[in-house]
């Protein structure tokens, strides 16, 4: 219980620490202006995204493994908030991409296996959604959450491989990012590690709850 | 001592919180014929998932002739048939082809002959050729029966066995039932009809909550005081 | 029973079971094609633009007729309950699995066998006419689509929604054999070098080969748990 508390004022701290970095510390880039102090918190999504997802993969292998529910509980929980991060990374980008590529959207490889992942882990939920016995929504998302991931590199290897062969329309921004940028990054990365966490302490804990309550009914 | 042919020793099965299965241990020997009572959603289909390794207890072990389930390979399933209200057979295909399918799934020697001395049993050997889809519900359920024997399987497991039947096909399912029970199966039925599974079977049990509750030989009961156990049993 | 004369009997039950009922490859059928035919509608008959998407078109005809069948196929499985029964028999279970994933892989072949030549005179492109390497390109992308189809299929004909939720599943999974497939298919349409085509074909065979072992070690989990 304490702990989660702690871990609770951690995380809000952290992005309050964040927001400070992002919008004070970092200088103002030269080129792009205030639009590009959203790179802070897309590329932190985007890393909780990808995080969150090889959480449920994990957790899937393990509880195929050990049949634990535990297991299962924490995998959906991880899905959940990794598709909330994947929402975020894809609403931003465009946001960003707009003033500085001039399109809203562009198939950059990084852009599109996103998007490809949004749409695994968007099925992987539904599916959860759809089974009505514990263990057969277990077990059919665990495969889809192994398989899934494995799949993300190839998806990204193959778009890439794509791209290439077509004139890339657009060039990609950043570069070298000036020290302080960088330090505002790595702190925006480590705050959103932790309000991960707290998410997923809370999650799982409605995921047992919810399983509870099932069984109460049942 | 001679190991009971099955036994669960303290099984559990969970489904997350939902308590399916809880702590059951009872073993069956050879030649047993049981039938299991208890309220929808009390465990019974659990349990004879468990009985025929469609899946596994959470904790606890279940073992044959004394060997654990985990240390068991494949082809231990043939140990068992299975009859449930599902008629497991496809409805494109003909009798016989269904048949001879899961026959050499299940290795069975001289296949044709096995299938023409079943066919006979439940009259239905002039319609061997006939598509599946065209049979009535008690023509399917009886070539179910043949399907799950087969294989000469010395556990016969059936879930509901008698539901939808009509007089005609239960009445050749009660005649194979006695002969596979004067011939040493182990029997092993779950159903609602107190009656037929009372006088069937030579051991009684009620399971209720997850828990088996009841468990005692037929001869000790009547049917009478079987009905008011049950009633007591699960109320 | 071995586990090669388990896998046989049930393609061997397969190919009956269709042959009687012509359910699924028919099916699949007329789906590629109205696919090939509705799609034409995309350019100007005899248009260059032309070349640049008609690989496109017809991998999306195997695609989404593949799914029709992949359904078709497991739900003839499910109704009766004989997938209960197969999981029952003394076999290994990863047997049936492939065998399942070999009939689905020959269904969609046989589809591909009459839509492919008719594709051919339809938009006037031979996809043959550098080398016979498109057929390898159907064959690998073909037995990707199968084996995850195949799982994904049993996945999701145990959902509340049936059918819907398998092409949810496989497409986004599916993105590198379709990118594959259609890329090499386009050099092979425009008769652009060979060559060039290569990485996609191991890009297919990668893929291939790791979902074919990812499956294999993932399907006794989740069927009998």
């Amino acid at each position: 219980m304490k702990l989660t508390k702690i871990l609770d004022i951690a995380a809000i701290a952290g992005i309050c620490v964040a927001l400070y970095f992002a919008f004070m510390f970092a200088p103002l880039e030269k080129v792009m202006g205030a639009v590009q102090k959203i790179l802070y918190f897309h590329v932190a999504s985007a890393w909780i995204a990808f995080f969150a997802f090889f959480v449920t993969f994990v957790l899937s292998i393990l509880f195929l493994v050990k049949q634990n529910y535990l297991f299962d509980d924490i995998a959906e929980s991880s899905a959940e908030i990794g598709i909330l991060f994947c929402t975020i990374v894809l609403i931003t980008g465009p946001i960003w991409a707009r003033p500085i590529w001039g399109v809203w959207w562009t198939w950059d490889p990084r852009l599109t296996t996103t998007t490809i992942l949004w749409f695994i882990y968007a099925g992987y939920l539904m599916l959860r959604k759809f089974i009505d016995e514990p263990d057969k929504r277990a077990k059919f998302a665990a495969a889809v959450g192994i398989i899934g991931f494995i799949d993300v590199p190839i998806v990204f290897f193959s778009i890439r491989w794509w791209r290439t062969i077509h004139p890339n329309v657009v060039q990609e921004g950043g570069g070298g990012l000036h020290p302080d940028m960088t330090k505002a990054l790595l702190v925006s990365v480590a705050a959103f590690s932790l309000l991960y966490a707290a998410m997923l302490v809370k999650r799982t804990r409605i995921a047992l709850l919810t399983r509870k309550i099932d069984s109460l009914e049942g | 001592m001679s190991e009971p042919l099955i036994k669960f020793s303290n099984v559990n099965k969970k489904y997350g919180h939902i308590h399916a299965l809880n702590d059951v241990s009872v073993s069956f020997d050879k030649g047993e014929f049981i039938s299991v009572f208890g309220p929808n959603g009390a465990g019974k289909s659990t349990f004879l998932k468990l009985l025929c390794t469609m899946t596994s207890p959470s904790s606890g072990d279940i073992f044959y002739e004394g060997t654990p389930l985990k240390k068991l390979k494949d082809d231990f399933r043939s140990r068992f048939g299975v009859i449930s209200h599902q008629p497991f057979l496809y409805s494109e295909l003909t009798a016989m082809e269904n048949l001879t399918f899961y026959a050499k799934l299940y290795g069975v020697q001289n296949i044709e002959d096995r299938i023409k001395e079943l066919l006979g049993k439940v009259e239905l050997y002039k319609r061997r050729n006939d598509k599946v889809r065209g049979y009535s519900r008690g023509m399917l359920q009886r070539l179910s029966i043949t399907r799950a024997l087969l294989h000469n399987p010395y556990i016969v497991v059936l879930d509901e066995p008698y539901t939808g039947l009509d007089t005609h096909a239960s009445d050749i399912l009660t005649k194979i039932l006695v002969e596979l029970f004067d011939n040493k199966h182990t029997i092993i039925m779950v159903t609602h009809n107190m009656k037929q599974g009372f006088d069937a079977s030579s051991r009684l049990a009620i399971i209720r909550r997850g828990k088996l509750v009841f468990d005692e030989k037929r001869d000790n009961v009547t049917l009478d005081e079987f009905e008011h156990v049950y009633t007591e049993a699960v109320s | 029973m071995t586990y090669l004369s388990t896998v046989a009997a049930i393609v061997r039950k397969d190919l009956l079971h269709e042959l009687k009922s012509r359910e699924i490859v028919v099916s699949m059928l007329l789906f590629s094609i109205l696919t090939v035919v509705v799609f034409s509608f995309i350019f100007e008959p005899g248009s260059e633009f032309k070349n640049r998407v008609v690989g496109g078109i017809l991998w999306m005809s195997v695609t989404f007729a593949g799914i029709l069948g992949l359904n078709k196929s497991m739900m003839s499985e499910v109704n009766g309950g004989n997938f209960s029964a197969l999981l029952l028999a003394p076999v290994d279970r990863s047997a049936i699995f492939f065998g399942k994933a070999i009939s689905n892989f020959m269904f969609m072949m046989i589809v591909q066998l009459i839509t492919v030549p008719l594709f051919i005179v339809l938009y006037n492109v031979n996809i043959f006419h550098t080398s016979f390497m498109p057929m390898t390109v159907f064959l690998m992308g073909t037995w990707g689509f199968a084996i995850l189809g195949t799982l994904f299929s049993i996945i999701s004909v145990n959902t509340r929604t049936r059918e819907v939720m398998l092409p949810l599943l496989l497409l986004p999974v599916m993105v590198p054999v379709i990118l594959a497939s259609v890329q090499a298919l386009n050099i092979y349409i425009l008769g652009l070098d060979v060559a060039e085509s290569y990485k996609w074909l191991k890009l297919l065979a990668v893929f291939d080969i790791i979902f074919t072992v990812v499956v294999f070690a993932v399907f006794d989990f989740i069927v009998e748990d």
